[in-house]
């Protein structure tokens, strides 16, 4: 009989190997679906990443979807390192898009730069108002802050919709619901033919990295996660780290908002966030809630969708197919995680 | 009682990656004997019960019951062969009543007969003076109570070979005691015990036979009427040790501290210190003994800031610190540690590596935003080698080091602060001989340079003999304050119980 050894220690090198095998096996495991609907499996994943990575265009698109997943995993990474379980990112991305596109739609001819960044606070602001909310729910009543999260974006998705059809509604569409897009003053200029959020995601990488390994406050996040009698007891001053890791939190989802606002939507729509909340939690795990890593699976995640979208129309196979296998991926990577703690062993007695 | 003895295991040998923990291993064990086994952390102990109670297979060797020869590849074979291992850290489900628990996992049918069961464990603790009651939760527990509804729970499952892991190392000795009557009591009926203790004395009060192990090896099985400590301990080591404390002689000047009618209540507004006065002096040990939840942990948090005072005052070098934040506290030199049950709880994170463990104290007296973590890397290895951490590297998580070496590199951090005045609560607590004596040594160490230091600790030979006045807390009161050596266990005893000192205060 097989028996499971918890392994003392494992190289970088041998984990990250154990990883990529469980990606190339949720892949090989997903072809039995594409042999069953008649197709060649290889063919298709050649052409997903041709869809993903082919061309300068196709490589810019994927970059586009990137850049809000790798921003709002870092906001989540933050508050998850906190042990602070941050399933808001979606609602916080609307109220921070909703309150960039205030300004957006209030000072139309403003100066391009000063309304930008006008815009950018706003967004920031807006976003880490809204995490600030169940933050003190949970700081002062003890509420969970999972569930206050995730109601709090039905709140913000709805209150989108009530924008759109009342109070910003725009008189000019001929009676469809939809808000006024901006003016070119409000939209993200393009370097390279991409929105600069790209830089800005860069950067951010960058900063997170750095306060989350050399700072004090980031060094007092990761210590009042694992454990609050610890923190309290080495002097960390627990009320204002869990304000400044939740504003951070909130407001880098904030700043997704107005960058697709501003860069993608170039208008206020529910769709806006499209879920990115969601699947940015996802990045933030596989990312190992570590900045450069969220930087590599967020790319990752934006050539999956991409690649999927590109299979759909040139196979006709269902978007939800590209859905699954990014599940599916997700499930084997996460099952790898056992094998990395533990190896297998067939020898009789040497069980732990 | 037969000449095959009840359990014997032979060549027992179990290999974890390259550590050899247990290496050919025999043990005999005769029914209606208590058996000790003494050892170093780390000596193999644990292990070789590990196997006896069927968690870990071992890689050579056999087991023999009764002259039997039998093997376990799971915990539920050795319950079927009525071994009944009763682990360090409890195994109970907190919110369920004792005889929920023992029921818990009962091959029984579809309907359970309450009453039944009841009435078998009325008669298992008449037979073995298991005093439970069966209808109390776990949780509003003491100690002890978890300790004999442990005991009680292996013996309903027919267990009559017993293996206790250091049971006692966070009773009081009344609790102590009380389950030394009960380890002879079934004793008397025929059971086999298995006794796995750091403290000498236990061993020498309680066992039959000690056997003594080294380094994964057998070195003597010993009746305890032909050898003293001294030996046991030598054997145990491995060279001659000395097993008296020195009491360093410092000459008392200023007080570090001085606490004024301290009282403190709890978030319950339940009087927790009531009107505690003392001082310590630089250069000074000062001890205190209670049994456990007499208010140790409320003063340690109180001192160091954790904790709101109600009343009172409490001077630090001068200074009265009432009010004061634990950054600040941290800042003018105070430092506390408290080990405690579970030790590692409090002072330390669990998944974080060496490094980042000994920045915690301190990087907040670093200037500006960022962290240096290079005195901290320099010190951790430093501690390593003082120490004699065993560790894999200073960015390997603690978490997956024995208790012992988390411990020394909690009191490592809190001695390499240079305090002005050390608050060490229960330092030594589950460390094996050797280890304890390099503490005392760091202890006086810090006396000698005019640390004040506060000891609270459970072992009163050794507060009687390290300290310099021993103070005596019951129920959040000061019963007493005596000198160290003029003090006996007898009265400190006494004290503890609550019986108040009628003589002066030293």
């Amino acid at each position: 009989m097989p028996r499971f050894i918890k392994r003392d220690e494992i190289s970088k090198g041998r984990s990250t190997s154990i990883r990529i095998f469980s990606v190339i096996l949720a892949l090989f495991v997903f072809s039995i679906v594409f042999i069953l609907m008649q197709k060649n499996p290889l063919d298709i994943y050649a052409s997903m990443l041709k869809g993903a990575f082919g061309s300068s265009y196709s490589i810019r698109e994927t970059i586009k979807l990137a850049i809000p997943l790798c921003i709002a995993a870092l906001g989540i990474a933050v508050a998850f390192k906190m042990h602070f379980w941050n399933i808001g990112a979606e609602g916080q991305i609307l109220m921070g898009a909703f309150a960039a596109s205030v300004f957006a739609l209030k000072f139309p001819e403003m100066p391009r730069p000063s309304l930008l960044l006008i815009m950018m606070v706003a967004g920031i602001i807006g976003g880490s108002l809204w995490a600030l909310i169940p933050a003190v729910f949970k700081a002062k009543w003890g509420t969970n802050e999972t569930i206050v999260t995730l109601m709090m974006n039905y709140v913000a998705i709805k209150w989108i919709v009530f924008l759109q059809h009342g109070p910003l509604k725009d008189p000019n569409a001929k009676g469809f619901a939809k808000i006024a897009n901006f003016t070119d003053n409000a939209i993200l200029p393009e370097i390279f033919k991409v929105h600069i959020g790209w830089i800005f995601a860069i950067l951010l990488v960058l900063f997170i990295f750095i306060f989350m390994k050399y700072t004090k406050t980031g060094y007092e996040i990761a210590v009042l996660g694992e454990s609050e009698k610890t923190a309290l007891y080495s002097g960390v001053n627990i009320k204002k780290t869990i304000i400044i890791s939740i504003l951070l939190s909130g407001g880098l989802c904030g700043l997704v908002g107005m960058i697709q606002a501003s860069g993608i939507s170039n208008t206020l729509v529910e769709s806006v966030s499209g879920g990115v909340g969601y699947t940015a939690i996802i990045v933030a795990w596989l990312g190992y809630l570590s900045a450069p890593v969220i930087l590599i699976v967020s790319i990752l995640f934006a050539a999956l969708q991409q690649g999927g979208s590109f299979i759909q129309t040139s196979y006709g196979i269902p978007g939800a197919a590209a859905l699954i296998l990014q599940s599916m991926i997700l499930f084997f990577v996460l099952g790898s995680e056992f094998f990395i703690r533990f190896k297998i062993s067939k020898k009789e007695g040497d069980a732990k | 009682m037969s000449t095959v003895p009840h359990i014997s295991m032979k060549g027992i040998t179990k290999v974890f990656g390259k550590v050899v923990a247990n290496n050919n291993i025999n043990l005999e064990i005769n029914s209606g004997e208590i058996h000790s086994l003494l050892g170093e952390n780390g000596a193999g102990k644990s292990t070789l019960m590990n196997i006896l109670s069927g968690i870990y297979i071992p890689d050579r060797g056999s087991i023999f019951i009764s002259g039997k020869e039998v093997t376990f590849s799971a915990p539920k074979d050795a319950i079927n062969a009525k071994i009944g291992m009763i682990h360090q850290h409890f195994k109970l489900v907190e919110v369920m009543t004792s005889l929920e628990n023992i029921m818990v996992g009962q091959k029984t049918g579809f309907l359970i007969n309450k009453n039944k069961v009841i009435k078998d464990i009325i008669e298992l603790s008449d037979m073995y003076g298991l005093e439970v009651d069966v209808n109390k939760r776990v949780y509003d527990m003491s100690v002890g109570e978890k300790q004999i509804l442990e005991i009680l729970k292996v013996v309903y499952r027919g267990a009559t070979i017993l293996v206790l892991d250091e049971p006692t190392t966070v009773f009081t000795p009344q609790e102590t005691k009380k389950l030394f009557k009960i380890m002879n009591k079934m004793k008397e009926q025929g059971c086999a015990i298995i006794f796995i203790s750091h403290k000498m004395e236990e061993v020498m009060e309680i066992s039959d036979k000690i056997t003594v192990l080294r380094k994964g090896e057998t070195i003597v099985t010993l009746d305890k009427r032909d050898t003293n400590p001294k030996e046991l301990a030598e054997l145990m080591v491995g060279h001659p040790v000395d097993l008296s404390i020195k009491r360093v002689k410092v000459e008392r000047t200023e007080n570090v501290l001085e606490v004024k009618n301290l009282k403190v209540v709890d978030e319950e507004g339940i009087e927790r210190l009531k009107k505690l006065s003392f001082t310590i002096g630089a250069g000074e040990i000062l001890g205190m003994a209670g049994i456990v939840n007499s208010g140790q942990k409320e003063l340690c948090e109180t001192l160091i800031g954790m904790h709101p005072v109600k009343e009172g005052e409490i001077y630090f070098q001068g200074e009265d610190i009432v009010g004061k934040n634990t950054r600040e506290i941290i800042k003018k030199g105070i430092s506390m540690s408290f080990i405690p049950e579970d030790r590692l709880g409090m002072g330390l994170v669990g998944s974080m590596d060496m490094v980042d463990n000994l920045m915690l104290k301190e990087y907040q007296c670093q200037k500006g935003l960022f962290i240096d973590k290079k005195p901290a890397i320099s010190r951790a290895i430093e501690i390593i080698e003082q120490l004699e951490i065993k560790t894999p590297g200073i960015y390997y998580p603690i978490k997956n080091l024995s208790g012992g070496n988390i411990q020394k590199i909690l009191l490592g951090r809190e001695l390499a602060a240079n305090p002005k005045l050390l608050i060490m609560a229960y330092p030594v607590r589950g460390l094996d001989i050797n280890t304890c004596y390099t503490i005392y040594d760091l202890i006086n160490q810090q006396k000698a340079k005019g640390v004040g230091v506060l000891f609270i600790g459970e072992d009163l030979d050794v507060l009687i003999q390290l300290c310099d006045r021993v103070m005596v807390i019951c129920g959040g009161e000061i019963t007493g304050i005596l000198k160290g050596e003029n003090a006996t266990k007898e009265e400190i005893g006494l004290l503890m119980t609550g019986h108040k000192n009628e003589l002066q205060e030293a």
